[in-house]
């Protein structure tokens, strides 16, 4: 119960850091999606067994974060929640891909662990780059910025209700398990059977509260369609931010920076 | 013609349980009335403020706003005139930010861009919610809520403005700031409350409804001083006409 209210509160955080005043906030939150979009098909589409060429991908959220000042700590333990997940997906590349790919002294180093820190950073990107298209944007302002960019409304409208109503919804289903709590008197209620009731309830009451919605909705003239009514300016900063950024994430996608720079210092070096 | 008048002819509706919420009910109100419906719970009363705009369809019997019988091809004329607000704000605002749900009734009017900004514009400065515009409605208080939902309603221009529980869950502030607000809407006003206190306030006339039918339907402060009538139908007077707990005075039903 207690981590629900966190979870929502928390939730809360990373949508009001988008009300911030930044160069980064101020940019038309298309641009934003674009470029972050860009961002992580550039980092997925790398090999699996790729590490170095992923490092330099890490200077857009760095830049991101300090240009938007996000709180730094605030989004390293966003990201680090959902590295067990990512481990937990990766955890047989170990164990069914054991060819040595590298050797650190007498310590070789199978694909399979080369495969797993490669899932890794790449979630980690991918992950923190979209908690900082929220928090730099709103969660409103990309489904909006997506609707623009051809996305059906069907789906933002969607993830716009969701988004509306998981505060309402998690506030319910915080106070059911609170009165379910409090009358199991620190034991385990009645366990399994309690719950499969608590959410047939939730459920309902989530059905029911859709018709109220519903009902309001039509009680104001909606009959089937919603209306924009949003204005946005794309500019020449968007476009510049949109261009500038693609470059940087094109060329360190076609070119090996890291293994160009290794090939200057060991050339340099006698 | 007036848009502002409500008339409800031997109303009746039958949940598909089986339940009769509402029997036989018929009353008339007219041009700039403040009229209330009070009774106990499951009187009936949301179910009745539901078929005014449509919401609930009558399974006999019918409603007539201003020369306009309801009916499907008259729907969305009848839903611009009647403003309804909900028990529940968190029912009325689903938009993404406290402007877009404003103007999601004006937009579905048809208007234009400025006049859309304008209606917006005035109706949260009404409520006194001009500050909120760009907050998302779950970061309101519950006070700020409901005056917010009252502007999506005022926004689209109704004749006549019908409210289920206005003051529930309000702090004795909130209430106040909400009755002053509503005591300056001068068209047709419905509402349906347990708050007896804001009804003797606002409303000169007060229909009781009890299992579905109306009990009685006359002036407020006769209904509220019949001590039978509001037994019967499980209510009781508001507090200002209660005996004072400290002194044991009545109320001085005169002043009333």
């Amino acid at each position: 119960m207690l981590s629900i209210n966190a979870a929502v509160s928390d939730l809360k955080r990373l949508d009001l850091l988008a009300n911030s005043d930044s160069p980064i906030h101020a940019l038309d939150a298309r641009a934003k999606v674009l470029v972050t979009i860009i961002f992580s098909i550039s980092v997925v589409s790398f090999d699996r067994y790729e590490l170095a060429r992923l490092l330099p991908f890490f200077i857009f959220p760095a830049v991101m974060i300090a240009y938007a000042n996000l709180p730094p700590l605030y989004f390293v333990k966003k990201i680090a929640f959902i590295s067990p997940f990512v481990l937990m997906m990766g955890l047989f590349n170990p164990i069914f891909d054991r060819a040595v790919m590298y050797h650190i002294g007498p310590l070789g180093i199978s694909g399979g662990w080369i495969s797993l820190i490669s899932m890794l950073i790449r979630s980690l990107l991918t992950v923190g780059a979209a908690f900082i298209l929220v928090g730099t944007t709103g969660f409103t302002a990309v489904c909006q910025a997506l609707e623009r960019c051809g996305t059906p409304q069907i789906f933002t409208l969607q993830l716009l209700f969701l988004h509306r109503y998981i505060f309402v919804l998690a506030d319910e289903t915080g106070r059911t398990a609170r009165a379910r709590e409090l009358r199991s008197c620190g034991r385990k209620g009645r366990g399994i059977a309690s719950f499969g009731s608590l959410a047939g309830h939730l459920l309902l009451r989530t059905w029911q509260r859709a018709e109220h919605i519903h009902t309001a909705m039509r009680a104001r003239g909606f009959i089937g369609r919603f209306h924009a009514h949003r204005r946005s300016h794309f500019g020449v900063t968007g476009l510049c931010f949109v261009l500038g950024w693609t470059f940087l994430f094109i060329t360190l996608r076609i070119y090996d920076l890291p293994g160009i720079l290794g090939a200057l210092f060991t050339g340099i070096l006698p | 013609m007036s848009h502002h008048i409500v008339e409800v002819k031997n109303l009746q509706h039958v949940y598909p349980d089986g339940t009769i919420a509402i029997k036989d009910v018929s009353f008339r109100i007219t041009h700039g009335e403040s009229v209330a419906i009070i009774g106990a719970n499951g009187a009936g009363k949301s179910s009745l403020l539901q078929h005014l705009n449509g919401c609930l369809e009558a399974t006999s019997g019918e409603v007539i706003i201003g020369d306009t019988r309801l009916s499907k091809g008259t729907l969305p004329d009848i839903r611009r005139t009647v403003g309804m607000v909900f028990q529940n704000p968190d029912d009325q605002l689903f938009m993404p930010t406290v402007f877009e749900d404003v103007a999601f009734g004006p937009l579905n009017l048809g208007l234009s861009g400025s006049e859309v900004d304008l209606r917006v514009r005035e109706a949260l400065e009404r409520v006194g919610a001009g500050h909120l515009s760009a907050k998302p409605p779950y970061l309101l208080s519950g006070g700020e809520k409901k005056r917010v939902a009252i502007a999506t309603v005022l926004a689209m221009s109704p004749d006549i403005l019908v409210m289920d529980e206005p003051t529930s869950g309000l702090d004795p502030y909130a209430r106040r700031q909400l009755m002053s607000l509503l005591r300056e809407f001068h068209h047709t006003k419905i509402f349906t409350s347990h708050d007896l206190d804001m009804v003797l306030d606002l409303c000169p006339r007060t229909i009781i409804l009890y299992e579905g039918g109306v009990m009685a339907d006359g002036p407020t402060r006769d209904i509220f001083l019949n001590d039978a009538l509001l037994a019967a139908c499980r209510l009781e007077k508001p507090f200002s006409m209660q005996e004072c707990p400290v002194c044991n005075k009545s109320a001085d039903t005169k002043k009333l």
